[in-house]
């Protein structure tokens, strides 16, 4: 649990002007679940975006497995993605593909299984997410928690060694949203997979986090265990936690 | 007021400029994806039904009613000379040259061009293009190239029928309305059109096709705003294609007269 494979070097990053990440530095180690915490507009989702290269950040490095994400072509970026998985805030299936050609899409993009294998790998990581059978239905037919879910099957499809995701349990229930919280923790222990969570739901930065970072003003300005950002004396982490409504 | 005014000036021609360049580069990219495997004939059959099994009945019906209206008016016009058995002629030539590839490309644009705003639109606000690069692969050749390909073969299949149906219209009325004999007016059609007028008329929806497919992926890519920019892209979309395709047909038109 030592070896950081994923770095944040001074990464700056504006919109129209408006600065969003002003000199990020953050260190992620093989294996933890950390969670990006911070409030609506903070940036959180668009550093998962410049991880993978979806962006770019307007200066700064972004180190993934030793190799700078800032600097790479799109091809090398292809190369990565393969280890990288995301679930997206509004799950993000395809519309017009059935459950199984959503969960089948990066498969068939990046590994040259036959046909069966497809098959037998989508029926594997439906049961992992606790939805054996849907193969045949479309995403308009599913509810916002199976499609998270099956969201979920989409990302770990490949097998990834580095998994993203953006406000996981945003908009569900609370029952569905704990099934997502324990799918996290599980997936860890199952498969090892270094897991970077985006949210602001503090239920879920507490369930399953090992180190939390705050994102504030365009910077981090903490990271810890939960007991660490609790007994925070800075204004803006101890209002976040609270509810006070920031200056 | 007036450094406002040359700012304004300053900043739209700038962001125009922009676009212009940024929808040049999604073509020149769209078009050479057609080029590069994998290929998928999959995805380039939907697009192809999409663009012409769907669009086939509104253009032939367009194309039957303009081509019995040109009838009538030219009918009309060339009573005045006596010449009004030169129907099948005008009809014939008036459409294959011009307006059987531009009506036709305006239909088109407009139902798949705003069609396509809308689908690529939508799957950019609900995060699908990001997905899609996220798990490894390219809008530009999984979308793009796709639609640029299906609109470059169809819209000219298109055009011969919309130019067939045309050319039928008129004899209907031709048969009506003068009780020409319909052998007289097929002769008529067929000894005044020649191959160059079929060429420059199809060749014309070769681009236009092209052109349909770039810009409602460009619109389309280029989506902000939730529903209502999926809304304003497609609106915009459908402006554009028709604007450019009548602006581009009078150089098309030129350039056609010089090679053929």
């Amino acid at each position: 649990m030592s070896k950081v494979i994923i770095e944040f070097k001074d990464v700056c990053k504006s919109f129209n002007g408006l600065l969003v990440h002003n000199g990020i530095n953050l260190s992620i180690v093989e294996g933890e679940i950390i969670s990006l915490l911070g409030g609506s507009g903070s940036g959180k989702s668009v550093l998962l975006k410049e991880l993978i290269g979806l962006m770019k950040p307007d200066k700064g490095d972004i180190v993934v497995f030793g190799k700078n994400v800032a600097q790479m072509k799109e091809d090398a970026l292809i190369k990565l993605r393969e280890h990288v998985g995301m679930l997206f805030q509004g799950s993000a299936l395809f519309d017009s593909l059935t459950v199984f050609e959503n969960i089948a899409y990066p498969l068939r993009e990046h590994l040259h299984l036959t046909e069966g294998e497809i098959w037998e790998r989508v029926a594997e990581k439906l049961r992992l997410v606790g939805l054996s059978g849907i193969e045949t239905k479309m995403p308009d037919e599913l509810s916002g928690g199976m499609k998270k879910r099956v969201g979920l099957a989409r990302a770990i499809a490949t097998e990834p060694d580095i998994i993203l995701y953006d406000e996981p349990t945003t908009g569900l229930d609370p029952m569905t949203a704990q099934r997502i919280n324990e799918l996290i923790i599980e997936l860890r222990r199952k498969l090892g997979i270094t897991t970077i969570v985006v949210t602001h739901d503090l239920h879920c930065v507490k369930t399953v986090s090992d180190r939390i970072a705050m994102l504030y003003e365009g910077k981090i300005v903490t990271v810890g265990a939960w007991e660490t950002l609790a007994a925070s004396n800075i204004k803006a982490v101890k209002d976040f936690i609270s509810g006070n409504i920031c200056d | 007021m007036q450094r406002n005014i040359l700012l304004s000036i300053d900043v739209a021609s700038k962001k125009f400029i922009l676009s212009v360049g940024q929808a040049t580069i999604l073509a020149v990219k769209g078009f050479a994806g057609i080029f590069l495997p994998p290929f998928n004939l999959k995805l380039i059959f939907r697009e192809v039904d999409n663009f012409g099994a769907g669009s086939l009945l509104l253009v032939d019906t367009i194309a039957l009613f303009t081509g019995m209206v040109m009838a009538l008016q030219t009918i009309y016009g060339l009573s005045m000379y006596g010449a009004e058995m030169y129907v099948g002629s005008v009809v014939s030539l008036t459409l294959v040259r011009e307006l059987g590839p531009v009506l036709t490309s305006i239909m088109v644009g407009a139902r798949v061009g705003s069609g396509i705003a809308a689908e690529i639109g939508s799957m950019q606000v609900t995060e699908q293009i990001d997905a899609m690069r996220a798990l490894g692969a390219s809008p530009i050749k999984k979308l793009v190239a796709p639609k640029i390909l299906a609109g470059m073969i169809t819209l000219p299949l298109l055009t011969v029928t919309a130019d067939i149906i045309g050319i039928f219209g008129g004899m209907i009325i031709a048969l009506f309305e003068l009780e020409i004999d319909h052998v007289f007016y097929i002769n008529s059609v067929l000894t005044t059109i020649k191959i160059s007028d079929l060429l420059s008329g199809i060749g014309k929806t070769v681009f236009f096709g092209f052109l349909i497919a770039v810009l409602g992926c460009y619109f389309g890519l280029r989506t902000t705003g939730g529903t209502t920019g999926v809304g304003r892209s497609t609106t915009i979309t459908v402006v554009t294609i028709s604007i450019l395709i009548l602006i581009s047909d009078f150089f098309l038109t030129k350039l056609f007269l010089i090679v053929f």
